[in-house]
């Protein structure tokens, strides 16, 4: 196990590694530091030493790749892709374009996040396979029929639409919440209410589809057969063996978003001025602070690779008959 | 004529679909799904709403000079269409069949003097003298006379298709699903008459900020959503496709490089992968005006890497899928029997193995396409989506975000995405559903 473990770490370097060279690629190839500094510091009439002051301040004045100025390892150090990633593999996330400290802004951020995200997920599991779990149990009923419809109409439907109609009824319209905002502490509850009712609602389609159709594998399964002739009824059926069983499937599929539960949503977040890394990053990208999108693609990538070895690792918890190797 | 760069795609790929269909009619193996998709009414409906869209954007896809204005301005067939809706602009915000402003302004009054009211439209309803008196009666007449128009039109085709006395035809003019797309299309021309005839006289859906109809923007943005959603498939299915085979057949090496590739692709958010490469193209088209003069090259352009960017980022669950099947075929009897009589490597994958992938190809690309939809609106909502002068729902939504603080409230714009965009998922979602179940060989009965 812990042999695994260690060998998935190392596996990850080289894909953190790639990903740094993509994005590197993306930031600092297709665009010069000088196109970066113009837009930055406005389009037209910058004179050149505004522009290589505003390299130098941010310290993309030096070579991309390899320095040939230099002698030895500083050849390869003393350049612009050393220094603005290796440090990401220590977590140094360094200055924004703008001059905030990335990492503070992200350890201060990651909170109002995980107090939205983390409600989401739960009601939204809850919710989403209590529905499921009726769906299954009503099968080749009516209610079935006109639930999944209702589903699939849940589903074309924006997310956007469910935001900005649950702002305007119960925000403008009932009054019942405040419509965006945040605070500090446990006053913040009243700003959650709405943003993590709405994440919910927006999930009942997609979600309470897919757990119905793992509920729906698992029942045809030999074991139901034998649960239902040794005379249970249909709920001890379904409550006891189907959803113990369908379990395995839900749990590692919840297992590997939760790493990225930091991230934030980008739009719930913005939508309701949530000072969470979600409109941190849309922030970011309305200003085109390069710095601070960089930072969020390799924590991102980070977090994905943790959810991962995350899942894998679960497997084995609730599924013995798994083994890693 | 002018023929874009996604123009030519579009072109492309009605053919390449047109091909593919002829193709698999003609596959004894594919019958069987293919009749059960046809027999099925739901999944006819929404294919022929499906259609009706995709018509709509291949008007709006041919493009040329246009012939009476005197700048250059390129227009399409649809912009043809829509004539009235086009140079019928107002001022500003005015509701759906609204005869006076949504604003009051100071007025000229007849005798003189002047006073603080709210001003007649300059388009809508112009017609009538005493607005108070002959309004309702008016759009009473007018839509009534447009549905029995484009009714009696849509009446006419059906009877002319009844009397045909091909016994075959009959058959087939019969079965419930084919009465599925009757009454579809019944219900979307005569809609379609009834709103285009209105729209002479009212705005039927009102107009927007800049006083531009909201209805014909709708119809505008179907296009971006269409493109958005084929053009995206397009860029993906190559790389998906190759790649997900050859790490499957290969095994070794190549399935490590190609494993390697799609979970670095993975691991990146992609919306912030979309952002960064977007972002990108924004600075590049900054520092390179000469070649995007032009305001349609420019935003066109936008659109195909926007499409471009979000198949780098989608192909690497269906690679997966590809993968994992391809690895289940190379053990089957009839590759290996290829193998020993000596075929290529090459002609096993082409003749062998892709044949038999077809079905996982053809279903994630129609349950891709409602999503794909969908995320347009998303990424226009945050800025970088496609470009903010072209028409598209994410943009509509992304303004009436604003229009819903307003008072009164400016809800029309937003209405009408959402009745347009849930038409068109929904429609795909059905369709998408029903190719699932008849492809899906776990699910045949």
């Amino acid at each position: 196990m812990m042999s695994y473990i260690i060998r998935r770490f190392l596996y990850a370097l080289p894909l953190l590694m790639a990903v740094n060279v993509l994005t590197f690629v993306l930031f600092f190839v297709v665009n010069s530091p000088d196109d970066m500094a113009r837009m930055q510091l406005g389009q037209k009439h910058v004179t050149e030493q505004a522009i290589q002051n505003w390299k130098h301040q941010h310290g993309y004045d030096l070579p991309l790749l390899w320095n040939s100025g230099q002698a030895g390892g500083k050849c390869l150090s003393d350049t612009i892709f050393y220094q603005k990633s290796v440090n990401l593999f220590l977590f140094d996330f360094g200055i924004s374009d703008s001059g905030r400290n990335i990492g503070t802004d992200i350890r201060q951020r990651m909170w109002p996040s995980l107090a939205l995200a983390l409600p989401s997920l739960a009601v939204g599991l809850l919710v989403n396979i209590t529905l499921a779990l009726l769906m299954v149990l009503f099968r080749n009923t009516y209610v079935e029929l006109g639930s999944s419809v209702l589903c699939v109409m849940l589903m074309s439907v924006s997310s956007l639409f469910y935001i900005i109609g649950g702002q305007f009824v119960i925000g403008k319209l009932l009054k019942l919440v405040p419509i965006s905002g945040y605070d500090s502490g446990l006053a913040a509850i009243k700003f959650l209410i709405l943003p993590v009712m709405i994440s919910v609602v927006a999930g009942i389609g997609s979600g309470a589809r897919w757990y119905r159709t793992l509920f729906l594998e698992e029942v045809e399964k030999d074991y139901v057969r034998t649960a239902r002739a040794k005379g249970l009824t249909e709920t001890q059926v379904l409550f006891k063996h189907v959803l113990k069983n369908a379990m395995i499937p839900i749990l590692t599929g919840v297992v590997v978003v939760l790493p990225l539960l930091f991230m934030g949503s980008l739009i719930m977040e913005s939508f309701f001025s949530i000072p969470g890394l979600g409109s941190y990053t849309i922030d970011a990208i309305n200003r085109q602070d390069f710095a601070i999108v960089r930072s969020m693609v390799f924590l991102g990538s980070v977090l994905y690779v943790a959810g991962l070895l995350l899942t894998d690792i679960s497997y084995t918890l609730v599924d013995p008959r798994v083994r890693l190797s | 004529m002018i023929v874009l760069w996604t123009d030519a795609l579009i072109y492309f790929l009605v053919l390449a679909a047109a091909g593919l269909a002829v193709y698999m009619s003609r596959q004894a193996q594919m019958r069987r799904p293919l009749r059960k998709i046809t027999s099925n009414p739901v999944a006819m409906a929404s294919l022929a709403m499906l259609l009706c869209f995709a018509l709509i954007g291949l008007a709006d896809s041919v493009h040329f000079k246009d012939g009476d204005s005197r700048g250059n301005e390129v227009i399409s067939l649809l912009d043809v269409a829509c004539t009235t809706m086009r140079k019928h602009g107002e001022k500003t915000y005015s509701a759906p069949f609204a005869v006076y402003g949504y604003a009051k302004e100071t007025l000229t009054l007849g005798d003189g003097s002047t006073g603080w009211d709210y001003p007649r439209l300059q388009y809508g309803g112009a017609h009538l003298t005493d607005p108070e008196t002959e309004w309702a009666g008016d759009v009473f007449d007018k839509t009534f006379g447009g549905f029995s128009r484009g009714a009696g039109l849509m009446l006419m085709v059906l009877v002319l298709a009844w009397g045909d006395q091909h016994e075959r035809r009959r058959a087939l003019w019969r079965s419930t699903s084919s009465k599925a797309v009757w009454a579809t299309l019944f219900l979307v021309v005569s809609g379609c008459y009834t709103l285009f005839s209105l729209s002479a006289y009212y705005h039927v859906l009102g107009t927007d900020k800049v006083g531009e109809d909201v209805f014909y923007q709708t119809l505008k943005s179907i296009r971006t959503g269409l493109v958005i959603g084929s053009l995206t498939t397009l860029v993906m299915l190559p790389l998906a496709i190759v790649f997900g085979i050859m790490a499957g057949y290969f095994k070794g090496w190549v399935d490590d490089v190609i494993q390697f590739i799609y979970t670095t692709l993975n691991s990146i958010p992609s919306v912030l992968l979309i952002a960064a490469s977007i972002l990108m193209v924004q600075v590049y088209m900054a520092n390179h005006p000469e070649n995007f003069n032009n305001l349609l090259v420019r935003a066109d352009m936008r659109l195909l890497f926007l499409c471009l960017i979000l198949g780098v980022t989608s192909w690497t669950g269906l690679c997966r899928l590809l993968r994992a099947e391809t690895l289940k075929l190379r053990e089957m009897e009839y590759v290996l029997a290829a193998q020993a009589l000596g075929v290529k490597p090459a002609m096993i994958l082409f003749r062998h193995i892709l044949p038999n992938v077809m079905h996982i190809v053809l279903i994630s690309v129609v349950l891709d396409f409602s999503s794909l939809v969908l995320a347009e609106a998303v990424l226009s909502y945050i800025n970088i989506g496609v470009d903010p002068t072209t028409h598209s729902w994410g943009n509509m939504i992304n303004s009436a975000r604003l229009e819903m603080a307003r008072e009164p409230i400016v809800w029309w714009s937003l209405a009408a995405a959402f009745v347009f965009m849930f038409a068109l998922v929904l429609a795909a979602n059905l369709f998408a559903d029903s190719v699932r179940d008849a492809f899906d060989p776990r699910r045949t009965q």
